[in-house]
């Protein structure tokens, strides 16, 4: 019967839909609430900026930019910020400084890594490697923390002392107690590990992109591998590899409890990073807040927003420069 | 479209690639690994080196003289491409000890911890110390489930109406929502936590809803750029053929759009979840822990796998340890397995 009808069409049938290129209003609809839903992330971005400027606007007016440069960290009465003292700067000096220590050392292995993948096995054994690799990238923080406390932490306080032996003489290396145990060297460690595979994943994507007549030219020349890699491909990803890097340094920075396991917070600005004592902005936080009283809430989300606006900036610059490299690439 | 035609052209008279590592160069690897292996042996003989790093170092160190003295044979140019070949390959092996030896750790410290109730009883009446073979992390296991489960249902919904945004209603604002999620996506955890015990748990009270919440936006990031690829890949060919039949776009949306994209879709939501099955900074500030086996979210805190790890931790006995293990082999086991249905569900979409 509905055949017919469509062979057939009578006057009592749907009318002729008039051809229009004009949306109609269910096509509005459909785009106003979508557009709504995506507004979502928008909205949470902003609350949580104005949240924690909210409840910790009256630390920031109480210590100005003391609160950046100043390293006490005294709740007082716990009651009120009268006779309160509230300072970042050595955890912010000590979270640059851990996170910063992770790059360097995490540097090697993403640029051996990416490179490896792309250009040093075949495909099938590739796909293998990199499943593995963002298998690897999901492990919690938590298993990187308990893992570098228990079983690292042994052997690189070992490898601290070792370095302190012969490289002690450079102001860094130094330490005033013979403590290896829990400092930001250590960390550093773990959140190395940690964003290599973050880092990696995205150098490796630009690797890959490097244009493949310019390797085949540098072949063709003669150029042995590392030859071709050298003039064609290291240049080309360069940006990529700051882009992914820089990706790895705002997890790093933000990275709580990977950091509160393996790092021994002391508030005061330091820069051995052998010894055991350092500064951590996120491990802070987390360690704080259990016993804080009113005022020291406050501070808590003042820290928080000075270090959700160091991530910000850091993730920013590395969503710049990752999406300029695509596009010359394209 | 064309796309996909394209593509399997241009693959085809792709350039063959002349550096892939063919059977031939296997065969090289065997003489100067053997050599490196004895000069490593010598050393760690000689020298105080000690134990499998030890000689895992002393390997990598001859092997790059080996493979130096190797390409010398031939000139400057072939020794030094041997050289950085070594380098390459070593930085990548080497990233692979410590993850191996996590692996090895949780899995085999882990195995200790568990016995047959340690998923049915939880913590009630048992401490962290207490011998093993008594109490269990069912607690842990059913409060990650329950956090997980309305962390979804807010995330994935937010996550895929966010990448409908940019790949079905390509609106004005499409470039900046890209942004934004990347910036969220770079939104350190404990800040995430920070928002909900300001907003949530300051008023009312520790609950597995508060932790939801913050997982949510830890989650939500990952779920739409990972819909917002797989959507992506959905041809335009099958749009232009519902709006030719008249379709509107809500219909050619959910019929069409999404349908095709499902497995794809699944996978961005399994991703989303293992990103943040783990997370433990933010639930040490919204679902706190308890010890108690329960299924309410709201008014009081709730146990989760990460949380269940962290308290056993700071307990820090050697029993409280091996439960900490425990923790962590069944929590990596979770996340496994999500990895693996992300892995199944991505491979349906692609035939």
């Amino acid at each position: 019967m509905s055949i017919a009808t469509v062979d057939k069409p009578t006057a009592d049938g749907p009318p002729r839909r008039a051809i229009t290129n004009q949306r109609n209003a269910s096509d509005k609809r459909f785009r106003a609430v979508v557009t709504a839903g995506a507004m979502f992330a928008f909205v949470v971005l902003a609350l949580i900026a104005s949240f924690l400027l909210f409840r910790g606007f009256e630390v920031f007016k109480e210590f100005g930019f003391g609160f950046l440069t100043s390293s006490t960290w005294d709740a007082g009465s716990g009651e009120s910020l009268e006779g309160a003292s509230f300072g970042v700067a050595a955890m912010l000096v000590g979270s640059v400084i851990v996170a910063l220590m992770a790059m360097i050392l995490a540097l090697p292995f993403v640029i051996g890594t990416s490179l490896f993948l792309e250009y040093y096995i075949g495909k099938k054994l590739r796909a293998v490697l990199v499943s593995i690799l963002d298998l690897m990238a999901a492990i919690p923080s938590i298993i990187y923390g308990l893992w570098g406390y228990l079983v690292l932490m042994p052997y690189a306080a070992g490898w601290a002392e070792t370095i302190n032996k012969y490289f002690g003489w450079i102001p860094i290396f130094k330490v005033d107690v013979e403590n290896f145990d829990a400092s930001p060297f250590i960390s550093a460690l773990v959140l190395g590990l940690m964003i290599i595979p973050i880092a990696s994943s995205v150098t490796r994507e630009v690797y890959s992109r490097a244009p493949q007549d310019q390797i085949s030219a540098a072949y063709a020349l003669g150029g042995s591998r590392w030859g071709a890699l050298k003039a064609v491909v290291l240049p080309f990803g360069r940006s990529g590899l700051i882009g992914g890097m820089l990706l790895g340094l705002g997890r790093a920075l933000g990275e709580t409890v990977a950091v509160l396991l393996t790092l021994n917070l002391v508030f005061e600005v330091k820069f051995q990073v052998l010894a055991s004592a350092g500064g951590n902005v996120a491990s802070l936080i987390a360690s704080r807040i259990g016993e804080a009283g009113p005022s020291e809430i406050k501070a808590l989300m003042a820290a928080g927003l000075v270090l959700f606006t160091l991530t910000l900036l850091v993730n920013f610059g590395a969503s710049i420069i990752v999406s300029r490299t695509s596009k010359v690439a394209q | 479209m064309s796309d996909t035609s394209t593509s399997s052209i241009m693959q085809e008279v792709q350039p063959r690639k002349p550096w892939v590592n063919r059977g031939q160069s296997v065969r090289d690897m065997v003489r100067p690994t053997v050599v490196a292996g004895v000069v490593a042996s010598v050393v760690v003989l000689l020298t105080g080196l000690a134990g499998l790093l030890g000689f895992y170092f002393a390997f990598v160190l001859s092997f790059i003289v080996v493979s130096f003295v190797d390409g010398m044979r031939h000139d400057k140019v072939k020794a030094v491409d041997k050289v950085m070949t070594t380098l390459v390959t070593a930085g990548f092996a080497t990233a692979f000890i410590p993850w191996a030896s996590i692996l090895f750790t949780v899995f085999k410290r882990g195995a200790s911890a568990i016995y047959f109730g340690y998923f049915t009883h939880d913590m009630a009446y048992t401490a962290g110390d207490d011998d093993l073979g008594m109490g269990g992390l069912s607690h842990a296991l059913v409060g990650s489930l329950l956090i997980l489960l309305i962390a979804s249902v807010i995330a994935i919904p937010f996550g895929i109406v966010t990448a409908l945004y940019i790949t079905e209603v390509k609106g004005k604002l499409s470039g900046l929502v890209r942004v934004i999620v990347q910036s969220m996506s770079g939104v350190p955890s404990i800040v995430a936590g920070l928002f909900v015990y300001a907003v949530v748990v300051s008023r009312y009270s520790f609950s597995g809803f508060a932790g939801a919440i913050s997982l949510a936006i830890l989650m939500l990031p990952t779920v739409a750029r990972t819909s917002e690829e797989v959507l992506k890949l959905v041809p335009d060919d099958l749009r232009s053929s519902a709006y030719a039949l008249g379709a509107s776009q809500m219909a050619t949306t959910f019929r069409i759009v999404l349908p095709t994209a499902r497995s794809g879709l699944i996978t961005a939501s399994m991703l989303g979840l293992a990103r943040v099955a783990g997370e433990t900074a933010p639930l040490i500030l919204t679902a706190y822990y308890s010890a108690v086996y329960s299924l309410k979210v709201t008014g009081q805190p709730l146990a989760s796998l990460p949380m269940y790890i962290f308290q056993n931790f700071s307990t820090g006995t050697d029993t409280a340890l091996t439960r900490a293990w425990g923790g962590a082999a069944v929590l990596l086991s979770f996340i496994f397995i999500l990895f693996i249905i992300a892995r199944l569900a991505g491979r349906g979409s692609r035939k």
